[in-house]
C-alpha cells in the first residue's frame, strides 16, 4: 500500500460518535412518537361516535383549538388539516425507509414510474366510480393498479440487462398518457380534483385516505423490519446474495410492491409528479454524511420528517401547494448535508 | 476425497453465442483450482454455472453432492464477484455490516445471535482488518475491500471460496499479502476456486488448473499444465498471455 491510504484518515471523528448516535436515536424516537400521535388521531376520528373515543376525540379537537390560539393560526382546529398532517408525517417515515434500498439499488426511476402508474389508477378509479356509481375509494383502485404496475416493472427488469431504463421510461410516460386519456374521456363525469393528485394538495386528503395511509404505513414498516437483512444483502451485493441462496426475485418483488404502496399513500399530499422525491432526496442527504447503512436509514427518516414538517409550515404559512413545499425543503436539507460533508457530492448512481 | 463441484458435459450459450461447451471437471475438497483462459473465454460463466447463477443448456452440475438447482445451503459458499471488487458505489455500509451479511444465510428471518456476532468479529480479525471494522467499505483500498469480502465468506463458515479476479486494481504488495491469506485458508481445508488473469500467480498458488476457452483445454495438476501446450492452444496465436513472475 503506498501513498494515501484511507485507513487512518478520520480517527478524530471517533469521540463524538456516542453523542451522534444518541441524537439520532432521539430523532428517530421523536419521529416514532409523532407518527403514533398522528395514527392515534386517524383512529379517533374514525371511532369518534364510540363512547370513550368520542371523549378523547373532543379532547383532541380542543387541543387543536388551543394550538391555533397559541400560534395565532387557523389550522389545527380543522380535522382535515390533521388528516393531511397525519398522511404527511407517515409518508415522511415510510418513503425514506423504502427509499434507502431503492436509491442504493439504482432504482430511483422506478418510484417515479410507479407514481405515474398509480395516476392511471386514479383515472381508472374516477371512471369506475362515476360510471358505475360504486362508492369505492379512488386510492384503493390506484393501489391495485400501482401494485400491478410494480409487478410489471419487476417482470420487465428481470428480463432486461440490469435495470434497463428504456422499458421503464416507456412504462412511465405510457401509463401517464393512458391516465390523461381516461380522464379526458370521463371529463365532466365527476368533480374530482385532478390537479390535487398531480401536484399534491392538503385538501385532497379524505378521512378514508388517511386511514388507508395508516394501514399501509404499518404494512411497510413491518415489511422492512422483517426483511431488513435480506434487502440489505441484495442491495449491497446481489450476486453474492443469490449464491447465499436468498430468494432475490422474491425480495425484489417485495421491494417494488412496498414502493408502490408508499407511492399511492404519498400521492395525496405530494402529487404524482413529486412523489418520487421523498423516496430519493432524504436518502441522498443521509448518504452524504452517514457512517453506516443503519445510520443512513435513521438519518433518512429524520430528514424525511423534517422535510414534511418544514414543508407543511411553508405550505400553510404562505398558502402554497404542499408537494412543492415539502420537496423544496427536502432539497434544502440535501444541500445542507453536502455542505456538512465538506462539498463531496457522492455519486450514488454509479453504474457498474 | 469428496467432490465439492462436479460438472459433467456442461454447455451454456447466451442466445446464439456458445460461452461454455461440453466442460466436464471435478473440484475435490481441499483443492485450490485456478481457472484461467483469455478474455471472453467463459471463465466467469463457468464459475457462475458452478454456483447455480446460470442454468446449463446441457449437462449436469452437482454442488456438494447435490444437483445445483436443489442446493440450498448458501452459507457453505463464499463468493466474491468481479463486480463487488470494482464496485464504486457510495452505499454507506461498514465493514462490520458487510461481514455480518455472511451470517444472514444462517440466521434466516430471525435476529442475529451473540454467536453470530462473535463469528463476525472472528472473521474480521482473521483477515487482519480489525481496526477497519467501523469504516465504510466504499472508503477502503482495493486490497482492504477484498479482505472484507473474504471475511464475509469466512463468517458464513463457507467451505468453498469462489473468487472472480479478486485483485484487479489492487497494488502488488497488497495482492501478495492477499494471496498469502488465501494459501493459509486453503491449508485450513477451505476449497478455493480462483479466476485470475495473471497466469504466474495461479501457477504459483493453485494445485489444480482448469484452462478454458469455451472448451476445456486442460484440467489437472499445475505441473502438468505448465508442461503442456494447453495455454498456447487456448490462447491461440492472437491471444495475449499475461505472465509476470514474482
Amino acid at each position: 500500500m503506498s501513498g494515501e491510504t484511507p485507513a487512518n484518515a478520520d480517527d478524530r471523528s471517533r469521540p463524538d460518535r456516542g453523542l451522534r448516535r444518541t441524537a439520532e436515536l432521539a430523532g428517530v424516537g421523536i419521529t416514532a412518537l409523532v407518527a403514533a400521535w398522528m395514527l392515534g388521531f386517524v383512529l379517533l376520528y374514525w371511532a369518534q361516535d364510540l363512547p370513550v373515543a368520542g371523549d378523547l376525540y373532543a379532547a383532541f379537537r380542543s387541543f387543536g383549538r388551543g394550538m391555533d390560539v397559541a400560534l395565532g393560526t387557523n389550522v389545527f382546529r380543522h380535522p382535515i388539516m390533521w388528516q393531511s398532517m397525519a398522511v404527511g408525517v407517515l409518508v415522511g417515515v415510510v418513503a425514506p425507509l423504502v427509499g434507502s434500498f431503492l436509491v442504493h439499488r439504482e432504482m430511483a426511476l422506478i418510484g417515479e414510474t410507479l407514481a405515474h402508474t398509480a395516476f392511471a389508477g386514479v383515472a381508472i378509479g374516477i371512471l369506475v366510480t362515476s360510471s358505475t356509481g360504486w362508492n369505492g375509494s379512488l386510492l384503493l383502485v390506484a393501489l391495485v393498479v400501482g401494485i400491478l404496475g410494480a409487478l410489471v416493472v419487476q417482470w420487465l427488469t428481470e428480463r432486461t440487462e440490469a435495470y434497463g431504463d428504456v422499458p421503464i421510461a416507456i412504462m412511465l410516460s405510457g401509463s401517464f398518457a393512458v391516465g390523461t386519456l381516461i380522464i379526458s374521456y370521463g371529463d365532466g363525469l365527476t368533480g374530482v380534483n385532478i390537479q390535487g393528485y398531480l401536484f399534491g394538495n392538503l385538501a385532497v386528503v379524505t378521512p378514508e385516505g388517511a386511514r388507508l395511509m395508516g394501514a399501509l404505513s404499518l404494512i411497510v414498516v413491518a415489511g422492512v423490519a422483517l426483511a431488513y437483512k435480506q434487502l440489505l444483502f441484495i442491495t449491497f451485493d446481489e450476486q453474492a446474495a443469490r449464491v447465499a441462496q436468498l430468494n432475490v426475485t422474491g425480495y425484489n418483488t417485495l421491494l417494488v410492491v412496498l414502493t408502490a404502496i408508499v407511492v399511492v399513500g404519498a400521492m395525496q399530499v405530494l402529487g404524482v409528479i413529486l412523489v418520487a422525491a421523498m423516496l430519493v432526496v432524504p436518502v441522498a442527504a443521509a448518504s452524504q454524511i452517514a457512517r453506516s447503512f443503519r445510520e443512513t436509514m435513521y438519518l433518512a427518516v429524520i430528514f424525511g420528517q423534517l422535510s414534511v414538517i418544514g414543508g407543511f409550515a411553508v405550505s400553510i404559512g404562505l398558502g402554497l401547494p404542499s408537494g412543492g413545499s415539502i420537496v423544496v425543503t427536502a432539497i434544502a436539507i440535501y444541500l445542507a448535508s453536502i455542505v456538512g460533508s465538506g462539498f463531496s457530492v457522492k455519486a450514488i448512481s454509479a453504474h457498474g | 476425497m469428496t467432490a465439492i463441484v462436479d460438472l459433467d458435459g456442461v454447455t451454456f450459450s447466451y442466445g446464439d453465442t456458445v460461452a461454455v461447451s461440453d466442460v466436464s471437471l471435478t473440484v475435490e475438497e481441499g483443492d485450490f483450482l485456478g481457472l484461467v483462459g483469455p478474455n471472453g473465454s467463459g471463465k466467469t460463466t463457468l464459475l457462475h454455472l458452478m454456483l447455480g447463477l446460470h442454468e446449463p443448456d446441457e449437462g449436469s452440475i452437482e454442488l456438494f453432492g447435490r444437483p445445483v438447482d436443489e442446493f440450498d445451503d448458501g452459507g457453505r459458499i463464499g463468493y466474491v464477484s468481479q463486480k463487488a471488487t470494482s464496485r464504486g458505489g457510495a452505499m454507506p455500509v461498514t465493514v462490520r455490516e458487510c461481514v455480518t451479511m455472511g451470517r444472514f444465510a444462517h440466521a434466516g428471518r430471525g435476529r442475529l445471535s451473540a454467536a453470530d456476532r462473535a463469528a463476525v468479529a472472528d472473521a474480521i480479525e482473521t483477515v487482519g482488518i480489525g481496526d477497519l471494522a467501523d469504516r465504510l467499505v466504499s472508503e477502503l483500498s482495493g486490497g482492504q475491500k477484498q479482505r472484507a469480502y473474504i471475511a464475509r465468506a469466512l463468517a458464513s463458515d463457507a467451505d468453498l471460496l469462489a473468487l472472480d479476479e479478486p485483485t484487479v486494481g489492487v497494488d502488488a504488495e497488497s495482492r501478495d499479502a492477499f494471496y498469502a491469506l488465501l494459501d493459509e485458508l486453503n491449508d485450513d481445508g477451505i476449497t478455493v476456486i480462483l479466476i485470475e488473469h495473471d497466469i504466474g500467480v495461479v501457477t504459483d498458488r493453485a494445485n489444480r488448473i482448469a484452462c478454458i476457452n469455451t472448451e476445456l483445454y486442460h484440467h489437472g495438476d499445475t505441473e502438468s499444465f505448465v508442461e503442456s501446450d494447453a495455454l498456447a492452444e487456448a490462447y491461440g496465436t492472437t491471444g495475449q498471455v499475461v505472465h509476470h513472475h514474482h
